[in-house]
């Protein structure tokens, strides 16, 4: 087991390395010229004044792939990801801003697609074919099929425009400013766990009445997806021989589905979490565009659209590195779950 | 035919089937129902008038119009066009590209297995809708490089279900006996392991159609698809969220600029996951007799 886990950690950074080199070459498919624009405020009135060839030569960007890709390197050991032309501000200190809140963002809509799906899945197969069933057959299909940005205005028109209940945005102008104060510390960067530490009841509701919609149109596919998982996984493991066993041995229905059926259920639940999460990531990018919620997913689609590369290399690394640290604990909850799987 | 009765008994199946069957109607019908102004040019919407304010359906235009004139019946019947083309280009080249990377490494066994799952691992451990984005906006606008990002990233899970099925029908009896018979090795993979293990493809590449819709007309609204007054969807809701809030005391005032697309889309995308789940029911057993 530690051999295994020495042994995964040590590939993440040969996962990471081959990972931005990709992206990198990407960016190489572009001219040197463009990439330079993109630092230029105003190209069309500066193109008379503006010393494109210098600047090219003494910012190395005509040199080979990978002397470029070195340099990047380099500076990603020193801690600096370079400078972000869309956000105005270093790259490292972009994603400091916006990670948090996308986390923020992913936890809440994580908790309701997993507890959501579980829970209704496995009324749902214990309830095999009564109505519950047969609608969440119909509902998740529809979950499942709904585009999330679709889904998302639709809740912006009902629940913004005509019932004015939540407000889009991240806090309301009267929390920002308090946020902002001194005397309220930003330990995580979460509102929401940030409020409850600084023990402001009133921040913590105004958060989570911004994060409502954001979180529920990012997880009603996510929902349908465990749903569907969890109910079919469970109706196989109802038929098992030890299943039956339990029954004849006379255990209460609850304790037989909870302790018996329901845990080895959930293995294909959590292997699909690790993509799960990945989904996440992809989803934050179309939720936080809908909601102008100013989360990493936002940054990166502002970041492409002005060819901001320093930016979506840094984010696409953070993701990464997120992506992996997720995968490898869900390895290790399997362990827990499962006592037959042994890592090595 | 068995397989297709019980694909229609299935309540189910046959809603999808029915949604598959109409959209695939007005694709064909399309020149019929709508014909394009321009003949050359059918993919651009027609437009009717050059109004900035969105019009209410009319009998000249059914579904109303965009601002800019442009006829949302029109849009949504050529925007199947759009939707098949992205659909079955993308996965039939995704699930061509998967079937023979993920069935050919499995089927080799050793350090061809293993770079293959290295690569889709690489693949898999990044969010798919960030990178097809980063592609796409590096190749520049338009409908074709969206097709193009989605195929580059889109085999991985392909790869993942072929391989699996194939490790476990290449020690079945028949393998060993057409090897014992002195059979090639591409023969064997040709005639007796790809038509054995390609049938959860069919069920995955049937619910992907779909998908790829979704993901496509996601990318449209994010403004990295198709240009505006271009028949697609996605695009077309895009194009309508300036209208999205009504006006004052009227929020649902421009309704029919974004319901119209919305129907379209998911109408389209439930199609082919519900025919896709059937599918799986019909052709693999163990799931059969839990449904019966």
């Amino acid at each position: 087991m530690v051999r295994y886990a020495i042994k995964r950690l040590l590939l993440i950074p040969v996962l990471l390395l081959v990972l931005s080199a990709l992206i990198f070459s990407l960016v190489m498919f572009l001219s040197p010229y463009e990439r330079l624009s993109v630092f230029i405020p105003n190209p069309d009135a500066a193109v008379a004044g503006v010393p494109f060839d210098e600047l090219i030569e003494r910012y190395g960007l005509d040199e080979p792939f990978y002397v470029q890709y070195y340099d990047w390197l380099r500076g990603v050991f020193h801690g600096n990801l370079g400078w972000s032309a869309s956000a105005r501000m270093p790259v490292s200190q972009a994603l400091s801003r916006y990670f948090p809140a996308t986390l923020e963002l992913m936890l809440l809509s994580a908790l309701l697609t997993f507890a959501g799906g579980i829970f209704l899945g496995t009324y749902a197969a214990t309830h095999h074919d009564g109505l519950a069933d047969q609608l969440a057959r119909v509902g998740t299909s529809v979950g499942v099929s709904f585009p999330e940005f679709a889904f998302g205005l639709a809740a912006l028109v009902i629940f913004y425009a005509w019932l004015g209940w939540f407000p889009p945005g991240r806090l309301s102008p009267w929390a920002k400013e308090v946020v902002h104060i001194s005397e309220f510390n930003r330990y995580t960067g979460m509102n929401t766990l940030d409020a409850v530490l600084n023990g402001r009841l009133d921040i913590l509701a105004d958060s989570v009445r911004h994060l409502f919609l954001p979180a529920l149109t990012y997880s009603i596919g996510l929902l349908s997806a465990v749903l569907r998982l969890m109910r079919s996984s469970l109706l196989e493991t109802l038929g098992k021989d030890y299943v039956t066993t339990a029954r004849a041995k006379g255990l209460r229905e609850r304790v037989v589905i909870h302790k018996h059926a329901r845990r080895n259920a959930l293995l294909p639940v959590i292997t699909l979490a690790g993509s799960i999460v990945a989904r996440m990531l992809g989803g934050a990018v179309v939720v936080e565009v809908v909601f102008n919620y100013p989360g990493m997913g936002r940054f990166i689609v502002v970041a492409a659209q002005g060819l901001d590369f320093a930016a979506i290399l840094g984010t696409s690394l953070l993701i990464g590195v997120f992506i992996i640290v997720v995968n490898l604990g869900i390895d290790f909850l399997y362990t827990i779950l499962d006592p037959t799987v042994t890592l090595g | 035919m068995k397989a297709v009765s019980r694909l229609v008994r299935n309540p189910l199946g046959l809603v999808g089937l029915v949604l598959v069957s109409f959209w695939v109607i007005v694709a064909v019908i399309a020149p019929v129902i709508a014909p394009p102004q321009n003949p050359r040019d059918p993919y651009a919407i027609a437009r009717i008038g050059f109004s900035s304010i969105p019009k209410p359906p009319s009998e000249q235009a059914v579904f109303g119009t965009t601002s800019g004139g442009y006829d949302i019946f029109y849009g949504i019947v050529w925007g199947s066009r759009t939707a098949f083309l992205v659909g079955l280009v993308v996965v039939s080249c995704t699930g061509l590209i998967g079937v023979v990377l993920g069935g050919l490494g499995a089927f080799k066994g050793g350090w061809a297995d293993e770079v293959v799952m290295r690569i889709t691992d690489l693949f898999m451990s990044f969010p798919f809708l960030i990178a097809v984005i980063v592609m796409s906006i590096v190749l520049g606008k338009g409908l074709d490089k969206i097709i193009l990002a989605l195929i580059v990233f889109g085999w991985r899970r392909y790869a993942r279900v072929m391989r699996s099925e194939v490790l476990s029908v290449k020690e079945r009896d028949y393998v060993s006996a057409a090897e014992s018979l002195g059979a090639g090795r591409l023969r064997i993979f040709f005639r007796h392991v790809l038509p054995n293990s390609v049938f959860p493809v069919f069920v995955l590449a049937t619910i992907d159609i779909g998908m790829m819709v979704r993901i496509a007309a996601a990318l449209s609204f994010l403004g990295v698809g198709a240009e505006p007054g271009y028949a697609d969807w996605g695009q077309m809701i895009s194009f309508s969220r300036q209208w999205l809030m009504g006006i004052v005391g009227s929020p649902f005032h421009y309704w029919y600029t974004y319901t119209y697309p919305a129907i379209a889309i998911l109408t389209f995308v439930l199609g082919w996951t519900l025919l896709g789940d059937a599918l799986r029911d019909v052709l693999d057993p163990k799931m059969r007799t839990l449904t019966k």
